[in-house]
């Protein structure tokens, strides 16, 4: 058997570094593992150690190599949860490198058709959480929390740092067990300070009283736009899959029954008055 | 805050539901020091109602005490609601709380007439003036005019606004007399035109000053409720193709008629279905105009004045011009394959793209993402049908309803050996 198993960290700076040492050592990757897994493999291991200087030569020569497009679709399919990703973005480097910019382009090779894909995917989530993430006010700073399917935490940052630049923002990943954090301040044109940090455990914590009223407010609000006439939970589901709901204020009703207390109509969760559709 | 607020936002979100346009399109503004939010061009969609319509902006009546008597709204002076009104803090408290937690993506702001529209508009505008400048909101705003305005309340509207729109109500001048005899088909057009030539003479000042006040940057939208009166679907979409044409509108938007009030000139409530399909075709329609190079004529003519309700309008037209069909996907230019039904403009630019490098055949097409499940009926690769379909050009029509009862999910009838025979 002539491949190994690579042991890194996870990030892109150690993919990035596994990506030179198969190139410099003339080793090929079957299998990539974090290297606190601890399941064994039948393949001959390598350790890669994250060496962010060379990471960043790794990725400047790439991008000479695979031409900005070729690059940016590498990078971006790091982020997705492609299964086997990191040796199909090695058969996409290995493609870009023989043919030269414009990689992206190709896709009738099988890999770049299957990592185009999986970005696509990628963006759709993010535009997706562009506008389903929900923040609540903890004491002025704005905190949230999603379970994406891909590591879209990169995407949100760029959307959240520029809306809400003049704010404090936590917003967790997860699935990915990571936490963005934004500080505003003079720095990035204005746009204050941010990092992504790796983090377990975290939980939003419970509404005050204003943030209580607010998410009320929300929630009245919601379920007083739906027309019991025109009820269509099927279109409502395929705009909004339902893996986002529960993570969403106006699908969240208090267990008490303090809720609203204006005395409308019965109406169930997910904001209508139960009703079957007319019949033709 | 408390319940007043609860209340008043209660009744005056639902006093705006029925207003169908809820988009955050048009334009793209980055965050600017010392304002709050940002615009994307593409839009942004918060959630869903649970009829499966968009919200993306707090869409609310700033009050809905009307003086008008429009005999289907809700909120006619005649018909016995709880009526509240924000005052211009409260709504800009609201906005600016929803905006940081990424509940909305700006403010829809439309109101009932309060005595009269200049009043209105003032009120209104008074209200804009304040989010945008003491709370420094930089996010979306759509305002509605309110017909029959002053045209200098219209042009400070249109420099707060991001998007105007004033509401065409109905398709035609006799229907609007019929059902609101205080709103005249002048005003409203009127009022159109003059938001037309605002941002075209923006657009101009622009070009010489970088720092000319933008009027209403993502232009201006209308709607019209459909099913109450008695016009055409060939009336409608050629006054939408109008209105495309001449008004320059960026979207125009169809309501099927819900009964919510009953009156002497309006269908029976009892036994009125809401024409939902309808709307739907329409839309379809409407698409077919704004990105498929269409005319209004070629979809729907005298002699069938209104849309199949078995068939879309594409392939409607596709089944009655066999002379167009089949179309060779190596040879055919944009306009040919738009055409096609089942053929976008993503895939059209797709399938241009793709065969620059070589010829084309179908399992190429599936790969590019171009759905065959219409398209296959009406394309040829190479010279050559697709493999193993034979059709004949009179059984394409049932095999098309079929497909789209399927993805309606309309009940079928079941198959009968002896067809035609029960008729």
């Amino acid at each position: 058997m002539d491949g190994f198993c690579y042991r890194y960290d996870g990030t892109f700076a150690g993919f990035l570094c596994c990506a030179r040492d198969i190139y410099q050592y003339k080793e090929p990757a079957n299998l990539f593992l974090p290297q606190d897994d601890p399941r064994p493999s039948l393949y001959g291991e390598r350790w890669v150690e994250t060496d962010e200087d060379l990471a960043r030569r790794v990725y400047r020569r790439l991008t000479r190599r695979l031409g900005q497009g070729g690059m940016d679709l590498v990078t971006q399919g790091f982020l997705t949860c492609l299964d086997h990703r990191e040796r199909r973005l090695l058969a996409v480097i290995d493609l870009g490198l023989r043919t030269g910019p414009g990689v992206e382009r190709r896709l009738g090779d099988e890999q770049v058709l299957q990592v185009s894909k999986a970005v696509r995917n990628l963006q759709r989530e993010a535009d997706h959480l562009f506008g389903f993430v929900r923040f609540a006010d903890c004491g002025g700073v704005l905190v949230g929390s999603v379970a994406p399917k891909n590591q879209v935490l990169p995407l949100l940052r760029v959307h959240f740092c520029d809306r809400l630049a003049n704010e404090r923002f936590a917003l967790y990943d997860r699935t990915h067990c990571q936490l963005l954090l934004h500080q505003p301040g003079p720095e990035n044109g204005g746009k204050g300070r941010w990092v992504i940090l790796e983090a377990r455990d975290f939980t939003v914590p419970p509404p005050g009283a204003e943030e209580r009223a607010y998410q009320d407010l929300w929630r009245r609000f919601y379920d007083t736009l739906a027309i019991p006439d025109r009820y269509n939970p099927r279109c409502r589901q395929s705009h909004m899959p339902k893996r986002f709901w529960g993570d969403m204020t106006e699908f969240q009703h208090p267990a008490s029954g303090g809720e609203g207390s204006a005395g409308r109509g019965p109406t169930g969760p997910g904001g209508l008055a139960r009703r079957e559709p007319p019949s033709p | 805050m408390g319940l007043e607020l609860m209340e008043k936002l209660t009744i005056l979100a639902d006093a705006a539901k029925y207003d169908v346009a809820c988009t955050s399109s048009g334009v793209n503004r980055r965050h600017r020091a010392g304002k709050v939010g940002s615009a994307v061009s593409y839009g942004c969609c918060h959630t869903f109602t649970a009829d499966g319509r968009c919200v993306s902006l707090l869409k609310v009546l700033l009050s809905n005490a009307c003086a008008y008597d429009c005999a289907y709204c809700v909120n006619r002076r005649s018909n016995d609601v709880p009526r509240a009104s924000f005052t211009p803090r409260e709504l800009c408290e609201l906005t600016m709380n929803f905006y940081r937690r990424n509940y909305i993506e700006g403010l829809f702001l439309s109101s009932a007439v309060l005595g009269s529209p200049d009043r209105t508009m003032e009120l209104m505008i008074q209200t804009l003036r304040l989010l945008r400048e003491e709370y420094r909101f930089n996010g979306y705003i759509h305002a509605k005019a309110i017909p029959g305005a002053d045209p200098a309340l219209v042009h400070a509207m249109g420099l707060l606004a991001d998007r105007m729109s004033v509401n065409i109500e109905l398709p035609s001048e006799r229907s609007l007399n019929l059902l609101c005899p205080e709103k005249g088909r002048r005003p409203i057009l009127g009022n159109m035109a003059q938001i037309r030539d605002g941002i075209a003479e923006n657009r101009r000042d622009l070009a010489l000053y970088r720092h000319t006040p933008r009027f209403a940057p993502a232009g201006q939208s209308t709607q019209m409720i459909v099913g109450a009166t008695p016009e055409s679907d060939l009336h409608i979409l050629r006054l939408t193709q109008g209105l495309y044409r001449r008004y320059g509108l960026k979207r125009v938007f169809f309501s099927a008629y819900l009964p919510v009030v009953s009156g002497p000139n309006l269908p029976v409530p009892q036994t009125f279905q809401p024409p939902l399909l309808r709307e739907h075709r329409l839309y379809q329609a409407d698409w077919l105009l704004r990105f498929y190079h269409f005319d209004a004529e070629e979809l729907l003519d005298e002699a069938s004045p209104n849309f199949d309700p078995l068939l879309d309008p594409k392939c409607c037209w596709a089944l009655s011009h066999p002379e167009f069909f089949p179309v060779e996907v190596d040879r055919a230019d944009l306009e040919t394959l738009l055409r096609v039904p089942g053929v976008g403009p993503t895939s059209a630019r797709r399938i241009l793209m793709a065969r620059r490098y070589g010829a084309l055949d179908f399992s190429q097409l599936k790969k590019l993402g171009v759905v065959l499940k219409r398209a296959q009926y009406f394309l040829l690769c190479g010279g050559k049908r697709p493999p193993g379909l034979k059709v004949k050009w009179e059984s394409l029509g049932p095999r098309l309803a079929a497909l789209e009862a399927g993805e309606r999910r309309v009940p079928m009838d079941q198959l009968s050996l002896f067809a035609g025979e029960g008729a």
